[in-house]
């Protein structure tokens, strides 16, 4: 089915990645620009498989000191508790809140990590050009594009109790370095998702393979 | 039922790239594309003036919200209150500026324009034709919604909460509530204002000089792509 289906690309034509405009290509070398938003046409995102590989392969390189590194510092009368994401997760399932618990362990681990392999997974697979499954890989990338933001969630924790926990000399929170990684790691992986072209998952020969 | 919604006959799917003609949609329902699922058409039954009352209104909340305080808490005789900006300051004054700058974004920055390019945008397109400025403004609307994280934060403000309940006796501010509002009038605004709509109604001139060097404008090609 998908050897036969008919793309724009095939025809020489390109959808406008800002509008969504059926457009003809200016000439076969240079696409030119959408006549109705102005935008520039491309019939793929330009190094969409590069720029989602170095954002991915970033992201997986921040993910160990996100872990690693204390998100925050806990500083009361005199003595400090450092305080990892996974940490973070053990202290509300001991102290009786496990929903919350599943919560972050979900949106700061789960799904950062499930994100970084589903996006190996599917740069492989184009590279390979793997046949069968395509809409299971689509909707993967749909799943990675919607659930990304929802890892934000323990810089927001971090931002919020360091913001209201300030109450020298009796207890203060500070931000520990773990906090600006996992950022880091969150911001990649949304680049990285955003990056991937997927037409590029249904492509067999109407691309020419190393022209992007 | 019988409302129908017209647009461009041919298109490519954004997807996937099928070829496909597009049948004239009901308004209030949705087209997927074939082969991959995606979601090509889904015009509302009020396109214009119910996205813009809820858009307002969500301004208006949003205003609230960043302007109030989110929570309190006390303990033994000292109390302290943030805001959503307040958050983001204190993060930036303990040495995260990076992160500071993001949440200040998340949070504030592109809500704040996402609402007023929105509010703009459905004004500007009240009546045909609509600006060829208008298409600019629905861009930046896209990335300005993409990078907007308000139920991420509200969530994370509840876990805060319960993480510092612990230690402190907290309370909710009228900032929280307001968050919670936001929220639902975002969700409305989400399925009621259809960008897609908005580009049908964007006039286009259909001779333009080229815009750079060496490159001439792609030809339209809606009308002629039929095998
Ligand atoms: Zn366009
Ligand atoms: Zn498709």
């Amino acid at each position: 089915m998908t050897g036969t289906a008919l793309t724009a690309a095939r025809q020489g034509l390109i959808s406008c990645g800002a509008c969504g405009l059926l457009a003809r290509a200016a000439a076969p070398a240079e696409a030119g620009f959408c006549p109705r938003c102005g935008a520039r046409l491309h019939r793929r995102h330009p190094d969409s498989i590069q720029q989602s590989w170095a954002l991915g392969v970033a992201a997986a390189v921040c993910f160990i000191p996100a872990n690693v590194l204390p998100v925050m510092v806990t500083d009361a009368l005199g003595s400090s508790t450092p305080d990892t994401i996974l940490g973070g997760v053990a202290f509300l399932y001991s102290s009786g809140s496990w929903p919350l618990a599943l919560i972050v362990l979900v949106a700061s681990f789960m799904i950062p990590l499930g994100k970084l392999l589903s996006m190996g997974w599917l740069l492989i697979a184009i590279r390979r050009g793997i046949r069968g499954g395509e809409r299971q890989r689509m909707r993967l990338h749909r799943i990675v594009r919607a659930v990304g933001p929802w890892s934000m969630l323990d810089v927001f924790v971090a931002t919020f109790t360091v913001a209201l926990v300030q109450l020298d000399p009796l207890m203060s929170v500070e931000p520990g370095l773990g906090v600006l990684f996992f950022a880091a790691v969150v911001v990649l992986t949304m680049l990285a998702a955003e990056s991937l072209d997927p037409r590029l998952l249904w492509d067999r020969d109407e691309i020419e393979p190393r022209h992007d | 039922m019988a409302r129908m919604h017209q647009t461009a006959d041919i298109i490519a799917c954004p997807g996937c790239d099928l070829l496909q003609r597009l049948p004239p949609v009901p308004l209030g329902a949705r087209a997927r594309c074939p082969r991959c699922g995606e979601i090509l058409a889904a015009p509302p039954m009020d396109p214009i003036e119910r996205p813009l009352a809820l858009a307002v209104a969500a301004a208006i909340t949003f205003g609230v919200a960043q302007a109030t305080p989110l929570m309190s808490l006390s303990a033994v005789g000292r109390s302290a209150q943030t805001t959503i900006i307040g958050g983001a300051l204190e993060m930036w004054s303990q040495g995260q500026p990076i992160t500071a700058a993001l949440v200040l974004i998340c949070t504030t920055l592109a809500p704040g324009a996402y609402l007023t390019l929105v509010c703009t945008l459905l004004l500007a397109v009240r009546r045909p034709p609509a600006p060829s400025w208008a298409g600019a403004l629905l861009r930046l609307a896209g990335h300005a919604r993409a990078w907007s994280l308000p139920e991420v934060m509200l969530l994370g403000i509840l876990v805060a909460l319960v993480k510092i309940a612990d230690l402190a006796s907290v309370d909710p501010g009228v900032g929280l509530f307001a968050t919670g509002a936001l929220l639902a009038l975002l969700a409305g605004l989400a399925t009621s204002f259809d960008p897609r709509t908005i580009w049908d109604r964007v006039a286009w001139p259909t001779q333009d000089t080229p815009r750079g060097p060496g490159a001439s404008l792609a030809e339209h090609a809606g009308g002629t792509a039929a095998r």
